[in-house]
């Protein structure tokens, strides 16, 4: 009886999957994985055979393969060892050690978030100014546009050196590269979602006869709130990517941006593989806490999903 | 043409203390286009006394939505006088003179049917004890009890429609600005509002301004009815309309409505013979 009621009310096991996102999603990571072992024999057979030669080993196709798989240097290390690299560093570790991929992790967050906080204050100031004062959308328009045609990794050694001469160093100067990346999306979103009010809603706040800081808050604001969680979205991850750059030029001790570069002094391919994916899952981490946010503030403002 | 001013000396209820509430004399709008200049108002002139229900009609174009706006001061005419309450119409607007009802419900998504009635008095920044009162009142006027906790998006065009007129009238104007209101509404929902409005214009003594292009209603509706012309916009004819106060839907069958439907549309055919 149980059951059966739990039957009806729920679509079976197999349906979900079949019909849910899971199968293709799954078919997706499965693909990648056979090419990606695939691959780490092709990339990694020349230095192996050309080791088995110079020590006069006998070698078959099976040791080649587990030998690819589990070499110390490979150029393409095998996703198992990247797994086993990932537990040793997230799990084993504790949290404080310098060997602990967390606390590297935080080390880079710290900053994305700093450098997200300052980015969207100063993307929302921006596109305030822009769109009240006229003299500002034609004057600063063209230079923050201007700003995101610099390659960043060009100014940001630049900006660290500066920074490093008036003595601010550590989280702050990755924090401005961060946010100088970031920014930009915000104030482009948010000119958009300042100006989207129609004219019938501007005309209704005229004959009400509203203030301009009435229409600002009662009309424009909440009209740019969906404007702004899409650059938001943006922001975040590049705000990660801004702070992972801003520790490369430094020789940075900490951050997932030292971890990729003291990775490719010493030929540690796996090290960096698993910092490289750490950083993706941290990226996604961010943007989906900004859509859960986004989730909420619209279903309180009763837009509908 | 010559056209009479207002309803002096005409049969109204109210003309012995009528008072003008909008008199606008040689009015002229130009719109300045990037190929020609266009002609939206040309010489108008009308008086809108107090307590009258005034109905615009035309065809698209003939400038009825545009003399409407300019009374509002959401345009600014390129010569003439016009005053409302003996005020320019930007005096009149800052004073909150009077309520306007646009053609779409133009609510704000993100607010709640009573948040988007009180959103007026907020700007008016009243006291909260009596934003709450005429939120309660104006929402029972247009029956809509019961939904002040809903979206914009979860009611009908109608209930969206009567939510904006809730918010027109929470300002508690004397006067009622409405531009095609009911428009976009099918048939029924339309008679039903359309009598709705005339018992709220009974109970309320308001003076009301009407834009629509259906002759039917403007016939119910009205005590006077303009009838207008495009190209350029101008008045051509204005016609008083005494039905009783406390008329019904039924009424449009009588011969005195049909009578006064036909002088309308007579007035309508006029203006538009010069286009064929």
């Amino acid at each position: 009886m149980m059951t059966d009621t739990v039957m009806m009310s729920k679509p079976g096991l197999i349906y979900r999957l079949y019909h849910g996102k899971t199968i293709p999603i799954l078919t997706v990571l499965l693909s990648l994985l056979v090419i990606w072992y695939g691959g780490a024999i092709y990339l990694n057979y020349d230095i192996l055979t050309s080791n088995y030669e110079r020590n006069d080993v006998s070698w078959d196709a099976e040791k080649l393969v587990a030998d690819a798989w589990s070499m110390k240097r490979p150029i393409l290390p095998a996703p198992h060892q990247i797994a086993t690299e990932i537990n040793k560093t997230v799990f084993q570790k504790k949290i404080t050690s310098k060997r602990s991929l967390v606390y590297h992790a935080w080390i880079t967050t710290s900053a994305t978030l700093v450098g997200f906080g300052f980015g969207s204050l100063l993307g929302i100031l921006l596109a305030v100014g822009i769109v009240h004062v006229q003299t500002l959308d034609r004057s600063l328009m063209p230079w923050v546009i201007a700003s995101q045609t610099i390659p960043i990794l060009a100014i940001a050694p630049m900006i660290i050196v500066v920074l490093g001469n008036v003595g601010l160093t550590g989280l702050i100067p990755k924090s401005i590269i961060s946010m100088y990346l970031c920014f930009f999306p915000i104030t482009i979103g948010m000119v958009k979602g300042l100006r989207s009010p129609d004219v019938l809603q501007m005309d209704l706040m005229q004959t009400y006869s509203a203030t301009k800081s009435q229409i600002f808050w009662k009309l424009r604001v909440p009209a740019s709130v969906p404007f702004l969680f899409t650059s938001l979205k943006v922001a975040v991850a590049i705000s990660l990517v801004g702070a992972i750059v801003g520790e490369l030029p430094t020789g940075a001790v900490a951050g997932i941006g030292a971890r990729l570069l003291s990775g490719s002094y010493y030929g540690q391919t796996i090290q960096i593989w698993s910092a490289l994916i750490v950083a993706s899952i941290l990226g996604m981490v961010l943007v989906y806490l900004v859509t859960m946010t986004e989730k909420f503030v619209m279903g309180r403002m009763g837009y509908r999903s | 043409m010559h056209l009479p001013l207002g309803s002096e000396g005409g049969t109204s209820l109210m003309t012995e203390n009528a008072k003008p509430v909008i008199e606008i004399e040689k009015l002229n709008l130009i719109f300045e286009t990037p190929d020609a200049p266009v002609h939206a108002l040309s010489d108008v002139d009308l008086t809108i006394n107090a307590g009258d229900f005034v109905s615009f009609i035309g065809p698209s174009g003939c400038g009825k939505t545009t003399l409407m706006r300019t009374i509002a001061d959401l345009e600014t005419p390129t010569s003439g006088h016009i005053s409302v309450n003996g005020m320019s119409p930007a005096e009149a607007r800052e004073k909150r003179a009077y309520g306007y009802v646009f053609q779409a419900p133009a609510l704000y998504p993100w607010r709640t049917v009573e948040k988007n009635v009180v959103l007026p008095l907020e700007i008016m920044k009243l006291p909260k004890a009596e934003q709450k009162a005429r939120v309660k009142k104006n929402l029972a006027l247009v029956n809509l009890e019961g939904f002040e906790k809903k979206f914009p998006w979860q009611l009908s065009g109608g209930m969206q429609q009567r939510v904006s007129i809730a918010r027109a009238l929470s300002v508690e104007p004397d006067l009622l600005l409405m531009d095609e209101p009911f428009g976009a509404l099918d048939e029924i929902t339309r008679d039903h509002l359309n009598e709705q409005l005339l018992r709220l214009w009974d109970q309320t003594k308001k003076t009301v301004v009407f834009v629509t292009h259906s002759i039917p209603e403007s016939v119910f509706l009205s005590s006077k009815i303009v009838v207008m012309s495009p190209r350029p916009g101008k008045i051509i004819d204005i016609i008083d309309c005494n039905l009783p106060r406390d008329r019904t839907l039924d009424i449009r069958e009588s011969p005195e409505f049909l009578a006064i439907a036909h002088r309308v549309r007579e007035g309508l055919r006029a203006g538009h013979s010069y286009d064929d």
